[in-house]
Order: C-alpha cells, then structure tokens, then sequence
C-alpha cells in the first residue's frame, strides 16, 4: 500500500474508431506516478495527447474516446472500473480539476456563491448553514478581493485572472488531496500568471498535494512543477526532474522544444523546429519523431525507441540520448539593433498625439446628463514615429490599448483626435473605407488566430487570390504564378493551392494568412498577436519567416504582443503601454535593460523563463483595471514606487535618457 | 436599464407609425374606394357616388383622414365598416377574442410539449427517442398545413367521429362553446409549431451539452441530471424565447389556411372575407392590430431573454 504511488497511470492507450472502422489511438502507451506532495508538468504540443492523458486520470473520457488498454489507479482504486455513482464522489473532492479557460468552464448562468456551494454539498461534511462562510473563506484563501460581494456575481463580471481563482476555489472546496490542472494559466497576463503559479505553488506545499500541470508553457512547469514528462504524437517521450528536462534534455524534440522558445536574456531569435508531428493515426514506422529529428538514421527510421532508463535517472525514448550534444545550438546571431542596413532613417508611420475611444456619443444621454465629459479615453496621447525598415514592438497587458492602436492604423476604428500619417506627410483617412486603394495596399494587416482570419470556405488559392486581383489585377496563369510563388516565399509549396483552411495546422494557416498580408506589397504589416495562438516550435518558425520576409522587402513591423520574449526577440524597438498611455518607448535593448518605468519593471519581472534557478519577482498586484484614471500617470493604482499626489494629478513628464529612450514618470531619471 | 425599455419602446411606437402609414397608403392608391365597391352595380350613378363619398367624408384630402384614423385608432375606435352602420371595433374585437383563444390552446400543449420533446431529443442525440421525434417534426414542418389538417379531419372526426371537424359556433359566442370544435385546429397548429421549436431546442441542447461548463460540472461531481437541470438547460432554453414570441406572433396573425378549412371565425378570416369584399376599412384595422401584435409580442421576447440572461441584466442592470 505504501509503495504504491498515490496516482499512477500504467501502459495507456486511449484512441476513437475512425468512419473507417480504424482504431485510432491518441495515447499510446503512456505510464506516468505521481506521489503525494510531488507535483508533475506534462508537456508537449498542441495534439500531443496531454490533456487527454490529465482527463483520463480522472477517468473521464471526450465524446468518443474510449480507454484501449492499461490502467489509471488513484490511491489505490481503479479508475476505470469504477461506476458513475463512485466516479462523481471522487472527481470534484478527492481528485480535482483546474480547467484551461475558466471563462468558459464556469456555468454562466449560475451565480459564483452557488457554483461553490454546490461543490460543497456535493463534497463537504458541512451543514447548510456553514456553507455560506466556508465560501467565503474559500475565496479569501485564493487571494480574490471582497469575498464577501464576489458570492453574487456571475462569472462574465470577473477577469480572466478572478475567474481563474475561482475555479481554484471550487477545486479545493472537496479539500483535494490532488489535482490536475490542464493549462490553467494559459491565456492570462504574465502578472496575472506569475500570481496564480505563486498561489498554486503554496496550496500544493501547504496541503501536501499531489500535482499533475498539463502545459505547453515550459517557463509555468519550471516554476511548479518537480518532474517533467514530454508528450510527443501521443507517446511519452522523456521523463525526468524539471532541472534535467529544462536544463539538458537527453531527447532532441525536447532539446528542440527548448531552443524554440525566445529568451529574455539572449538578443537572438529563437531557433525554429521543423516539420509537424504526426497526425493521429498515420501509419508511423520507428520513431514518431525521426522525420523532424537531426539526429536520425536508418535505424530510426525503422525500428520503434522503447522508453529506456539513463543512468542520471531519467527515462527516455531515444537511440541517440547520448548524441545530444551534438544536436544544432542557434548560431548566436547579431541582434537586429547591429543591422543598420534595416533601416533607412526614413518616416514609414507617424503616429500625432492620437487619441482613441470605444465610447460612442449617444444622444439620449447626451440630453440626459450633459454635463458628463463620458469616460477617459481608451487610448491617449499616443506619439510615435516609426522609421522604414523598422519593427516597433507594442506590448503590454491586456487591456492596455495595443491592438486599439493598430486597429486604427488599419482604418477599423477612427481616432477620436491626433493624426496618423503615411510617410510622414500624408494624413491616412481615419475610416478604412474610405482610403484610395493604393493606402488600403500599402497598410496590410495579420490576426491573432487564423481560424477567425481565413475564410473556412475559400480555399488558398482563392485566399492569396483577392489582393493579387485586388490591387495588381492580376488573372490566369500570371496570377496562378504569383499565388505559387508566395507559397514559396512562405515556405509553403503549390500543392497548398487547393486546400481549405480546415486541412492545414495552425503554423500552416497562419502562413497563408502571411502569404496573404504580403502578397499586396505591403509597406507597413500590422501583427496582432500573431503567434501567441501557435505553439513555441511553430512559432520560432513564424518569426523566422517574418523576419526574412522584412529583410528580402524592407517591410516595416508593427508587432503586438503581451510575451515580452518575443518581442524582444523581433523588434528594432519596443513601447511599453499601459491603460493605452505609453509607458517607456526605447531600443529593444535599451527598454528591456535597466533603468526601468516601474511598470516595465513589474512586466518583466513576472515573466516565466524555463529555467528553475530564475524565480520571478512579483511587484505589483494582478489588479486588473477597467478603464484608465482621468488625470495623472495611468499606473498610479498599481505602482510601488508611487511618489504622491504628483502622480494622481499630473501628466508624468517625458524623461530623456539615452538616445531616443524615453520613460514618461515623475521619478527622476537617474533613480530610475 | 430604463433607458433602453424607453428606447425600445419609442422604436416600438415608431414602427407601428411607419406601418400604419403603409397601409393606409396603400388602400389609397388601390384602384376605386370604398363607394364604388360598396355600391357595386349602381356605381354608374354618378349621383349615388358623390352623396356616399360626401356621406363617407371621401372628398377631404387623404393626410386629414388618416389623421382622424389613427386618432381614432389610438383610442381604440377603428372606425365603420363600409355598409356605414357596424363598428369595426366589434367585428374585429370578437375575431380577435377568437384568435387569442385558438392560440393560447395551441401554445399550451405546443410549447411545453415542443420544450420538453427537444430537451430530450438534445440528450438523446442520434438514439431511438431522438431518430423518432426528428422524422416526424420533419413531417409535421414540411407536409403543408391544410392536407394535415384535412388528414385529421378524415381520421378524427369522418372515421372515428371521436372530434367535430369543422366550427359552426358563431364569431360572437363566448369562449366556453368553441369546446369541443376547437380541438381539432388546435392540434394541427401546435404539431407545426411544436416541430420548430424542437428542432431549435434541440440544436442548442446539444451545444450546451458540449461546452467546457457542462464537462467541467461533471469534472466536478455533479450527477447527470442536476448537471442537465442546473448548468445547461438554463442557458440552453434561453434561445427558445425569441422562436417561441415569432410562433406567437404567427399564431394571432397569420392562420388563415387553418381559420379557413375549420371554418374558425378568427382574424386570418375575416381578412380574407374582406378582402374579397372589398371592405378596406376592416382590412386596414386588421392589418394594424397584426403589426401592433408582432411589435408587442418582439418587445415582450427582448425584455424576457434580457431578464433570463445574467450577461444582458447585469450590464444594464449595474450601470
């Protein structure tokens, strides 16, 4: 009983049958133990069969899937022997689970008090009558301000960081003695994460838990977790503790994995990983990697790795764990700041003093209540310059005005004051629909998600073909010739042409929505998140494209996003927004390096990096604010380095410190 | 809060303005008024003409008296039927009672049954229950309305004579004596709006099933049924409000082919016979009462689904 581990998954494999009549499998064979008080990071890609792998140890199953062969045991019990009765008595108190989006995981039309008193009918010994304290305590134990209110509100009133808490809340409300959590930080602010990993790290310590952390976020397991497993195409494909996985990792998808991810520290960009993992149910002949592996010969090719234990302690499933170190490291490029032939010194955009907002005049409460100004704007006194051949970074929180900015650049929203100049000299039109063409092809935008972007129902072919007839004009072969040689550009090949949407991975989709964005000639390309929907290998590789792309035309970048890394790793120069005001505006150097805005400080000390020796530091509080102050510096509620009521009242002047680093705070330049 | 009713109602009022001035525009610019149709063989007498249109106050210019048609509208007189002598308040009046009645039946064996039959074909999915109550909404939606009901005629009242087959009350009776005539209009109207709104039902009981909130409930302990009853029947109803207001609408409105084969005296026919009488003033204060009716029964639907949805109350509750 006692050597028993208290959750331990032994040889699964889960799968569906297929229209065909094919079992396919999603898992294969995977075994994993977690012991009291230990907590264990499953990592891998998106299809990697990770959360599969987390909902089955409560032996819950997606429509469809069904357990193939092994075992899952929790404290001894088979959880897949168990019935509906047993299963809903154990999941919810003893085993507990902290969904990914708890936006959308929390009942919207259930009240926060009583989505937690359920659980605590369901899985407490309580009264009735202790219900409504014991919520509350539950509530202040997760750090959720006034508890006491928060018990009536519905879950669409709360930030994405609240509703976070609160699932946590309703996870420990059947005092859990484990837990699994599927990416629960995936989605927030870096703050908002660093706060919640904090929170979670102490509730495993001090209840003595059992942790199992699905993630594909390696700088969120460095910081919870003790043990790594890697996922790869459904199979387990290293195990180890978190110093060896993240520091030397003895497979090469995981060493891949690794140099992927862009670096807070490192002035270069990360390194892309080839290839996709294979698809669920395609035939795969020795090892599921090999084709995406440097490292692999004939025998990887056909002849299938078994899990094997190295004598440092780890297991892995590779031929080559010893050739590691002769897998490729990135060359350390020189930073784009020491490539002056990007730039050109001429103006592409100039942004004057624009102003922003959401809120429309509404003439009923014009006549109501006139002597209302209406709210502070979303975005203020924006006034940048951006050179040719530049890659400007806009990050910040959500919330802090970024992709408002670029939404007006594109003509989607106009400015409620200021100007926005093409060239420094011709003022753009401020609704898109009313720009000449040639403005509409000089500005081209790409979003976030491409499943939202791309037209499910027009096929690439049609995709790349409206801006090339659009605005060249272009038709049969010439245009066929133009579509294929985009492709190329994007690495993509002709037989892409006739594909829809649905048939292509996320790095291919947002590929042809690149190929779309620079098949107008763009001068200027506007990125909304671009990669933040993709996962880290696939990523590298979108970067890497981009920053080809802008080196063959001399594009210039406007580049959002909240993952301070990346944008470091991709801009010439980076603002830093908060509540649509600029913070601090600088080189990429200059701004990621000390002296800092005090709100620059709190950002990138919240950042993760998949490294367990580097802790984060936690300045200011997650608070999330809806709309920015009136009068003063828009970071007065939350700073730590406040000076008084000068920050409350007035605008923060604009400090000067090297060339063309600028930080907008009433603290004096050298204390900085 | 109160300020969005305010504003839905003004564009409530608003609308049915627009609309009354349609109609009455219409009529206007039909061929011939209603003297020439109320006379009918004598209009050939320039004399008789001119005494009815002096008598029918026709000569004065048409904005005048719509004016006085839509005051009188207002305060719930519509006016005289073209013979000069019976209200249109009470012709119209009792029609509607009998209207109002038909579909109050109809909705309350359609929509319970409509509600219940699409939550447990939503849970049931691609299962006998299911395969069975989708084939025969499919039926019930696209097998026109008069060869159902005629069909029920055959069975129910020829063959079985279980149920009268057609209504010979009179349009002024009370509600009491349509029993048991009414039965059999009653069932074909709510087989056809059962069928929509199960269909609609049921899709959206599928999408709730499948959402994050409802695998989370069971992630959570929550045993099947209270899941269904407390996380997702409550969002999954919500769409339901805005079919159910349109059939409603329909109902009061719209039923002439039913009104017609049982002979119900309710408003559908008595449009239809006045139209081919010709008595434009009756066929105007139908079609008022029947856009009155849908700007209503659509604002009613608004009000309720804003209610019912956490998300809409409190971002106008809380402001």
């Amino acid at each position: 009983m006692t050597t028993q581990p208290f959750i331990s998954v032994n040889g699964l494999s889960v799968g569906y049958t297929s229209r065909t009549g094919k079992i396919i499998r999603v898992l294969r064979n995977v075994s994993l133990e977690i012991n009291r008080g230990e907590s264990v990071g499953l990592v891998g890609e998106s299809g990697s069969g990770k959360s599969t792998l987390a909902l089955a140890a409560m032996g819950y199953f997606k429509r469809g899937l069904r357990p193939l062969s092994g075992d899952v045991h929790f404290d001894s019990v088979d959880m897949l022997a168990l019935d509906r009765d047993e299963l809903q008595a154990i999941r919810g108190g003893r085993l507990a689970l902290i969904p990914q989006n708890s936006g959308q995981s929390l009942t919207p039309t259930m009240r926060i008090g009583q989505q937690l008193t359920e659980a605590l009918r369901l899985h407490s010994n309580l009264d009735a009558g202790q219900f409504s304290d014991r919520v509350v305590e539950l509530l202040t134990q997760v750090r959720l301000p006034d508890p006491a209110k928060l018990v009536s509100r519905y879950p669409h009133e709360l930030s994405g960081g609240q509703q976070q808490r609160v699932a946590i809340a309703m996870a420990l409300a059947g005092e859990p003695d484990a837990l699994l959590l599927d990416e629960p930080t995936t989605g927030l602010d870096v703050t908002t994460q660093a706060h919640i990993l904090e929170l979670l790290r102490d509730l495993a310590r001090d209840r003595n838990m059992a942790m199992l952390y699905v993630s594909h976020d390696l700088g969120a397991i460095s910081r919870v977790c003790d043990q790594v497993v890697v996922m790869y195409a459904g199979e387990a494909v290293l195990t180890g503790t978190t110093r060896q996985v993240l520091l030397a990792p003895r497979h090469p998808y995981a060493h891949g994995l690794l140099t992927s991810i862009p670096r807070l520290d490192q002035t270069r960009m990360p390194m892309a990983l080839d290839g996709r993992p294979p698809m669920p149910g395609e035939a795969i002949t020795g090892c599921a990697f090999a084709d995406r592996c440097a490292l692999a010969d004939n025998k990887c090719l056909t002849e299938a790795p078994e899990m094997v234990g190295l004598s440092s302690g780890e297991l892995v499933r590779c031929f080559k764990s010893d050739m590691i170190d002769r897998m490729p490291v990135p060359s350390r490029q020189p930073s784009r700041l020491n490539r002056p032939d990007d730039k050109t010194g001429d103006t592409a955009l100039d942004l004057r003093d624009v102003a922003i907002s959401y809120a429309r005049d509404n003439w009923l409460r014009t006549v109501l209540s006139p002597a209302d100004g209406g709210p502070p704007a979303t975005v203020d006194n924006i006034g940048i310059s951006i050179e040719k051949g530049e890659t400007l970074g806009l990050v910040g929180e959500s919330g802090s005005g970024k992709s408002t900015i670029l939404k007006a650049i594109a003509g989607l929203i106009s400015p409620k004051r200021g100007h926005i100049m093409l060239h420094g000299q011709t003022a753009l039109t401020p609704r898109v629909e009313d720009r000449p063409a040639v403005n509409l092809r000089q500005i081209q935008m790409i979003f976030q998600n491409p499943d939202d972007s791309l037209n499910p129902r027009h096929a690439v072919a049609q995709i790349l073909a409206q801006p090339l007839q659009l605005y060249f004009g272009l038709s049969g072969d010439a245009l066929h010739e133009a579509s294929v040689s985009m492709l190329e550009r994007v690495r993509l090949g002709a037989h892409y042409l006739d594909r829809l949407p649905s048939q292509l991975s996320g790095g291919e989709k947002q590929r042809v929505a690149i190929a779309r964005a620079f098949a107008a000639e763009p001068e200027i390309v506007l990125c909304d998140e671009v990669t933040s929907a993709l996962d880290v290998s696939v990523q590298a590789a979108v970067l890497d494209l981009l920053d080809e792309l802008k080196t063959q035309q001399g594009t210039t970048y406007i580049f959002v996003s909240h993952d301070l890394a990346v944008v470091k790793a991709i801009s010439d120069r980076v603002a830093v927004l908060y509540q649509g005001r600029l913070c601090e505006i600088g080189s990429a150097e200059a701004v990621y390096t000390a002296p800092f805005h005090p709100y620059t400080d709190v950002l990138l000390g919240a950042v993760l990096e998949p490294d367990p020796d580097v802790a984060p530091k936690l300045i200011a509080d997650d608070v999330v604010e809806l709309s920015p102050p009136a009068r003063g510096c828009p970071f007065q509620r939350r700073c730590s380095r406040k000076l008084g009521t000068i920050c409350d009242s007035e605008m923060p002047p604009a400090r000067q410190l090297r060339a063309g680093h600028v930080i907008n705070c009433h603290i004096p330049a050298d204390e900085l | 809060m109160l300020l969005l009713l305010f504003r839905r109602i003004l564009l409530g009022l608003v609308t049915v303005c627009i609309v009354s001035l349609i109609i009455f525009a219409g009529v206007e610019i039909l061929p011939g008024d209603a003297c020439t149709q109320y006379l009918g063989e004598y209009q050939a007498d320039d004399e008789l003409l001119t005494q009815c249109r002096k008598d029918l106050d026709l000569n004065r210019p048409a904005f005048d008296r719509f004016a006085e048609w839509a005051g009188g509208a207002v305060t719930g007189d519509l006016g005289l039927a073209v013979d000069g002598k019976t209200k249109i308040s009470t012709i119209v009046g009792d029609r509607l009672q009998n209207s109002l009645l038909l579909a109050l039946c109809a909705m309350s064996v359609g929509v319970p049954l409509a509600l219940l039959l699409g939550v447990i074909t939503g849970l049931w999915r691609d299962r006998l229950p299911d395969l069975i109550a989708s084939t025969l909404a499919i039926f019930a939606m696209t097998i026109p309305e008069f060869v159902s009901a005629t069909l029920l005629i055959l069975v129910f009242s020829i063959w079985l004579g279980w149920l009268p087959g057609i209504v010979l009350t009179s349009a002024s009776a009370p509600a009491a004596e349509f029993f048991p005539e009414i039965l059999l209009p009653m069932i074909v109207l709510s087989l056809v709006m059962c069928a929509h709104i199960m269909r609609m039902v049921r899709s959206s009981v599928i999408e709730v099933m499948a959402s994050d909130y409802v695998q989370m409930a069971t992630l959570k302990g929550v045993p099947y049924w209270p899941t269904v009853f407390r996380h997702a029947l409550p969002s999954a109803l919500l769409p339901a409000i805005n079919v159910v207001a349109l059939t409603i609408a329909w109902l009061l409105g719209g039923v002439v082919v039913i009104e017609v084969v049982f002979n119900y005296p309710g408003l559908g026919r008595l449009m239809i016979d006045s139209i081919s009488d010709r008595d434009l003033p009756v066929v105007q204060s139908i079609a008022l009462i029947v856009a009155s009716v849908y700007v209503c029964v659509n604002l009613a639907a608004d009000l309720l689904t804003m209610l019912a949805n956490p998300k809409l109350r409190t971002m106008y509750m809380r402001k």
